[in-house]
């Protein structure tokens, strides 16, 4: 099959610039909304259920889960599926444990919660390493996985592409805040969810508009062995420690639990993500079916001759459907996608150094809104430079893997800590700042020793530690350092404030 | 913060465990529903493998059926909380 993909494509850019100019257009507007710290890291809490649920979703519909797992679909079937559910089924955990008492016990970031009751400074201190560890981790794979996908799609030079996103990203980020950022990212997701609907029903018009001709065709053309479980899941510990990470990794991953303070009350919190599970598990059903649609239309040996990876199966479906001008739209969407992600991390990693580190351990609580405006901004600039550097210097290294070791690291470092302050009265400084370490340091090296870094990336011959996925372990370990540590050495003052939590957790903090 | 009585205290603690208690029930069936489905995967490929009708297989339906079960248990509690919780939450924060 030709095609045009790689090729500047004139609708591409087209439909770019549009969304570039509509985005700035919105930044401008919210620019002139954001003039004190909560307008800036919670939009003022004025978003409605609604609207937090598509910025919800479009935080988690990345270009990776777009582009990566209708690609995984396409090369091996069901296996997708896995991946999939794993992501979604972290959704519902959110709701239940997490949303409404971060949005009664916190204001910008997931430490005011873990830290209300216990020591400030070494809380923070502890927190913000697990929270920017992620950022970072996480903005590295979005900033590499950028720069490759305008390469493949428009035939831009890498760095020029990462320096485009880093420039753009700040913008929003800079001038227009978390009202901006909210924004962007529910344009995006209405975007993303309508091209991948179109797309989707473009594809099941050739089998008449049922999924599962399309799947029996795959299996006509590849063997019935499409339709069941491959090699992904190899043993039993591994898949449990991977949905493990999937599901409690949500839970601590610092941009999502942001959003809960954007919104005005728990039930606004609790609604917008009953939305925000609605859309990520139909975006997963329709990346589904696009997948086994590009692997019957497009075929397996098109797609990796374009893309090793397959991650360019969609937008090659989009092309083989719809034509070039499709091709550009959807090429457009997924560029869009990785902007408004990348912009919600950094005004995350923002929120940690400024709100985090700066005003509650540095200057201990007593500052002005102009200073905490102004470190806000500052440390929104250094971060942005920060992942433009990160993303030229993992240039053409495989970072897919850094998206998964992000989750790790939420899971183990970030969620124990939350989970427990907010459910364990004696939980103490000493448990949260160990079990936060613990978390961060153990993901970190049990994937740096797993097959994953020693064997695919270094090309060693084994790897010291056999699991993948270190989640099964470090998770536990996590908990188990923080439950010993704070049995070990009580803490007084923060038992006697547990009263509090637990009431202002129900019912909010005006009461 | 507001001095409550002794009566209302108590009133909420009650209240609390119970958003406790259904939250991680439902937390249970999430957790259940995903590994019964992650186990199967690996352990019984074959059988996920075999069709249900020509074009589905078993772990497709299984795949799709978690989905929907993730689904249904937030919308079971986010019912649950907008009109059992809240209005009394709402009644007690009446009496402050």
């Amino acid at each position: 099959m030709e095609t045009s993909l790689g090729k500047p494509n004139a609708t591409a850019i087209f439909f770019f610039f549009v969304f570039i100019v509509m985005t700035l257009g919105i930044t401008g507007w919210a620019a002139r909304k954001t003039k004190t710290t909560s307008e800036f890291f919670a939009a003022g809490s004025k978003v409605t259920g609604l609207q937090n649920g598509l910025a919800l979703a479009g935080d988690f519909m990345s270009a990776a889960s777009f582009l990566g797992i209708a690609g995984l679909v396409a090369s091996s079937g069901f296996d997708g599926l896995i991946y999939s559910v794993g992501w979604l089924v972290g959704w519902p955990v959110v709701t239940f444990l997490v949303a409404e008492p971060l949005r009664n016990l916190g204001k910008y970031t997931f430490a005011d919660v873990v830290a209300y009751r216990l020591r400030q400074t070494p809380v923070r201190i502890a927190s913000a390493i697990g929270g920017l560890t992620v950022v970072a981790f996480y903005l590295i794979a979005q900033m590499v996985g950028a720069g490759s996908l305008v390469n493949l799609l428009f035939g831009l030079p890498y760095e020029g592409a990462v320096v485009a996103v880093g420039v753009v990203m700040l913008a929003y980020v800079l001038f227009g805040g978390m009202i901006a950022t909210t924004w962007v990212q529910i344009v995006k997701a209405v975007l993303l969810l309508g091209g991948a609907t179109v797309l989707a029903i473009m594809v099941l018009a050739k089998f008449s508009m049922s999924p599962l001709r399309l799947f029996d065709a795959a299996a006509a053309k590849y063997t019935v062995s499409v339709l069941a479980p491959g090699k992904l899941v190899s043993s039993p510990v591994e898949a449990i420690s991977l949905g493990l990470a999937l599901m409690f990794g949500t839970a601590g991953l610092p941009h999502i639990l942001m959003r809960f303070y954007t919104v005005p009350d728990a039930r606004t919190a609790r609604t917008s993500v009953l939305y925000a599970t609605g859309f990520i598990g139909l975006f997963y059903l329709i990346t589904f079916v696009l997948g086994f649609g590009a692997a019957v239309l497009v075929g397996r040996d098109t797609i990796k001759a374009v893309d090793k990876g397959g991650n360019m199966a969609a937008p090659l479906l989009a092309e083989v459907v719809g034509g070039t001008g499709f091709l550009g739209f959807i090429s457009a969407v997924a560029f869009a996608t990785i902007l408004a992600v990348v912009a919600g991390l950094t005004l995350s990693g923002a929120a940690a150094l400024s709100h985090d580190l700066w005003v509650n351990v540095v200057r201990k609580g007593k500052t002005d809104e102009r200073e905490q405006m102004l470190v806000a901004r500052v440390a929104t600039v250094v971060l942005a430079v920060v992942a433009i550097v990160l993303g030229i210097a993992f240039k053409g290294q495989n970072v897919a893997f850094m998206v998964g070791l992000a989750f790790a690291i939420a899971a183990s470092a970030n969620f124990p800590a939350l989970l427990l302050s907010i459910t364990w009265k004696r939980f103490t400084t000493n448990g949260a700042v160990a079990s936060m370490v613990t978390g961060t340091v153990t993901a970190i090296l049990l994937i740096a020793l797993s097959p994953t870094v020693q064997v695919d990336l270094l090309k060693h011959q084994e790897a010291l530690i056999p699991l993948k996925n270190p989640g099964i372990v470090t998770i536990a370990l996590s908990f188990i350092v923080g439950i010993v540590v704070s049995l070990a050495k009580p803490e007084p003052e923060a038992q006697s404030k547990f009263a509090e939590v637990a009431r202002r957790m129900h019912l909010g903090p005006t009461h | 913060m507001h001095a409550m009585d002794a009566d209302r205290e108590r009133k909420l603690a009650a209240l609390a465990a119970q958003r406790w208690r259904v939250a991680l029930a439902l937390t249970g069936v999430m957790l259940f529903t995903y590994f019964g489905f992650i186990l199967l995967v690996a352990w019984n490929k074959e059988g996920l493998g075999a069709l249900v009708t020509p074009g589905l297989s078993w772990g497709i339906l299984l795949g799709a059926l978690v989905i929907v079960v993730a689904w249904a248990v937030t919308g079971i509690y986010v019912r649950w909380a907008n009109r059992v919780y809240d209005p009394a939450l709402a009644e007690l924060k009446k009496e402050d």
